[in-house]
């Protein structure tokens, strides 16, 4: 697995050409999130590949090749903290709900809502952490999840972000919630 | 410069004015017709195609042969798609053009309006990169970034979406505040490896692996100096054809599936391979676990995205290749490489194409011989422009090319069809070169209702159709892989002659090899030419390595088909 720190600029399509990057080159995506930094007009994209040292060099090469690509991170080798976060509806009555609460207790994770039949509950951690945590709730029946996916961050003193975002040029009209397009 | 309030549609060829551009391939169509209507009034020779795909052909060729940006223009829909294969083709060649197409208005998008097409979604992995414009405002600065974006670094197409409402709005022209931000394109870091100069010096039998990166990059006296320099031999690829002379002590010929045996077998025997602006692409190294499997390998590339691609590389080096060869001369030293060079001589033995003129006509005519005899009568001094199957392959043999640019071909996406408007592209760029077509019966039904583009722009282009009642290279493999089952291959056309008659082309048919020379002689009097050459029917390209066959294991060349005369 290689994991990859991804600046982009933050436009429509952006995901769209860094998909169908690793698709058309036969990449297979773990896990790609993306969300904004601390710079206004850039994300920032945790993506996450199947693929050895060698086909991470190419990865990071045929990432380059995209314009709103502003900046390329391999982060494989350097310690990171990385988490995912999950929220997970859980069958819970009489008995059953009493020994949820206790795992999720354990797993400090948080019951985030409650009905007379259900519970939601909320973790972030490691992958490895939720997948333990799903499996243990599986008895009691699990109704849904839903997962981000791995998002990570290197640890202490790195540097900040000395990249910008390129200026906003053919991105298109937005379509707005009347049903018209507008060119904005 | 002061600012100007203008339209979009003026914007656009304000820019492309600026831009140094002063012709254009294209078709109009309602999306792209305020475009059309402000063309009139700027510098601007418009060559209207007959289909758009030879719009996108024609940008191609004109940028190969001159090595400037080309544009295609067409309108939304059908006439955006049409220009896929054209774009695709320019990306597989990193052949720098810029495709502009219009919209239907930004209020019209999603709604599946008459004529409307997603092409920025279509063309996303056929171009470096696109745009879809629905700003006036935007215009100006995606027309200066997409030239700057077609020519940086590795060439390739660029497309610009532009919407109807774009094209008609008006806004202020701020012609440098459009600029495009290339300095902040990550160019550096991408080198890994060893010293690639200590290689060099130690190599007992290298070979210089010559590509299309050398001729886009304008290296050719580099690579020149650094191989005659070393004393390493040059094997090009296809698209490499004319970045050493043909004529050149060190230069051995083409590499790969069609390449001479001496050529392949000095790429399996050496112990280093400088490949310098070439990809290793499957045609040119056979089975990649038996490839070269005892040299190290120097890879220099404008595009680091090539590196470990294909072939395990020991030395990357990522940069211009003229730049980076002439940054190695200095500190290269003196080896002896005469054993070597012997060596690969001496593989040639009785293999080698020869100028085939003095061999005796024994009643046959071959392609080779066509090619061979236009290769002699023109000089080797034309621009040759060919299609894809045998007979590329065939004028990769036996056109003898000493200039880079002179041979144009559809190399990475084999593009059937590219010839004919590739090569009326070329002569708008270069007017006054003899350009001539070489292309097969099958593509060039692909596209030749560009004759007519031709003919209405007065342009002189000689064509020379190898027509062999086939679909020749398919035929060949139907022949050795395929038990000789032709499966649609056989195929028939108009009477050529005739057909050129139709378009008011000066046309002849050649059916023996005593017709050649002369009816070459006398196209070459005629302003445009159109000739049927009826060659050999089942008549095949030789050597040949199976796809995935070991680059070694060539079937030969069997004399005599087209060496003697014991036919």
């Amino acid at each position: 697995m290689q994991t990859f720190a991804v600046y982009v600029d933050n436009k429509p399509g952006v995901l769209n050409r860094v998909s169908s990057l690793f698709r058309r080159r036969a990449f297979n995506i773990e896990s790609l999130t993306v969300g904004h930094t601390e710079v206004s007009g850039l994300s920032r994209m945790t993506i996450v590949v199947n693929t050895d040292e060698r086909g991470a060099r190419l990865v990071e090469a045929n990432l380059y090749k995209l314009l709103p690509v502003r900046r390329v991170d391999n982060i494989t080798r350097v310690p990171t903290i990385g988490r995912d976060l999950a929220m997970i509806k859980v069958q819970a009555t009489g008995d059953a709900r009493t020994q949820v609460m206790q795992l999720v207790d354990v797993y400090r994770a948080r019951i985030v809502d409650v009905s007379p039949e259900t519970l939601v509950i909320e973790t972030t951690g490691t992958e490895d952490k939720i997948d333990s945590l799903l499996e243990v709730l599986r008895p009691y029946g699990v109704i849904e999840m839903v997962r981000t996916g791995r998002v990570e961050m290197v640890r202490g003193t790195s540097q900040a972000i000395t990249v910008a975002p390129s200026r906003g040029i053919g991105d298109g009209p937005t379509r707005t919630a009347d049903g018209g397009a507008i060119s904005v | 410069m002061s600012k100007k309030t203008l339209t979009g549609a003026q914007i656009l060829w304000e820019c492309l004015v600026r831009e140094g551009v002063d012709v254009v391939f294209g078709y109009p169509g309602g999306a792209i017709l305020p475009a059309y209507d402000a063309m009139l009034d700027y510098p601007i020779r418009h060559i209207l195609v007959r289909h758009e795909q030879g719009a996108t052909h024609m940008a191609d060729g004109y940028a190969r042969a001159t090595g400037k940006v080309g544009v295609a223009i067409a309108t939304s829909g059908p006439g955006a798609t049409n220009m896929v294969t054209g774009i695709a083709t320019a990306m597989m060649d990193s052949s720098p053009i810029v495709c502009i197409t219009g919209q239907v208005g930004s209020g019209l998008i999603g709604s599946d309006a008459f004529q409307e097409t997603d092409i920025t979604g279509i063309t996303l992995p056929v171009t470096k990169h696109n745009y879809l414009v629905a700003r006036s405002s935007d215009i100006a600065p995606a027309v200066r970034e997409a030239f700057a974006i077609a020519k940086d670094g590795r060439p390739g197409p660029v497309l610009i979406d532009i919407t109807k409402d774009a094209q008609l709005g008006v806004c202020e022209l701020d012609w440098e505040d459009a600029a495009p931000d290339m300095a902040s394109i990550d160019r550096s870091g991408h080198s890994f490896g060893v010293d690639p100069i200590a290689l060099i010096n130690a190599a007992q039998r290298p070979v210089i692996l010559a590509g299309h990166g050398i001729i886009l990059g304008g290296g050719e006296a580099a690579v020149r100096a650094f191989a005659e320099k070393t004393q390493i031999p040059v094997a090009m690829t296809l698209l490499g054809i004319g970045s050493v002379p043909a004529s050149h002590p060190l230069n051995l010929g083409m590499m790969g599936m069609h390449g001479e045996s001496w050529v392949n077998t000095a790429i399996q025997e050496a112990d280093l391979l400088i490949a310098l602006g070439m990809r290793f692409d499957d045609r040119v190294t056979g089975n990649i676990k038996t490839y070269a499997p005892n040299a190290k390998k120097i890879h220099v590339d404008i595009d680091p995205a090539e590196f470990n691609k294909n072939v395990t590389i020991d030395s990357a080096i990522s940069g211009d290749v003229g730049a980076v060869v002439t940054g190695w001369m200095s500190t290269l030293v003196d080896v002896d490489r005469t054993t070597w060079l012997a060596h690969i001589s001496d593989q040639k033995g009785d293999a080698a194409v020869r100028d085939i003129k003095n061999l005796p006509d024994d009643g046959h005519l071959y392609a080779a011989h066509v090619i061979n005899d236009i290769w002699r009568i023109t000089e080797g001094k034309a621009i040759v422009v060919t299609d894809v199957g045998q007979h590329q392959m065939w004028e990769a043999q036996y056109y003898h090319h000493e200039t880079p640019r002179s041979l144009i071909t559809s190399g990475g996406l084999g593009t059937m069809g590219f010839a004919l408007p590739a090569a009326i592209g070329a002569k708008v760029g270069k007017p006054d070169a003899e350009v001539w077509v070489v292309v097969g019966d099958g593509g060039f039904q692909m596209t030749l209702c560009e004759l007519a583009t031709m003919v209405q722009e007065g342009l002189d282009v000689k064509i020379c159709v190898i027509n062999n009642g086939y679909l020749g290279m398919v035929r060949q493999w139907q022949e050795f892989f395929y038990q000789r089952r032709y499966a649609a291959t056989p195929i028939t056309g108009p009477d050529i002659e005739k057909l050129a008659g139709a378009y008011g082309i000066w046309g002849a048919t050649v059916t023996s090899r005593s017709q050649v020379q002369s009816t070459v002689d006398a196209a070459r009097r005629q302003k445009g030419a159109l000739i049927d050459f009826r060659v050999e029917q089942e008549d095949s390209v030789f050597p040949m390595v199976p796809a995935g066959n070991d680059l070694h294991n060539m079937i030969r060349r069997p004399s005599p088909i087209v060496e003697t005369s014991a036919d």
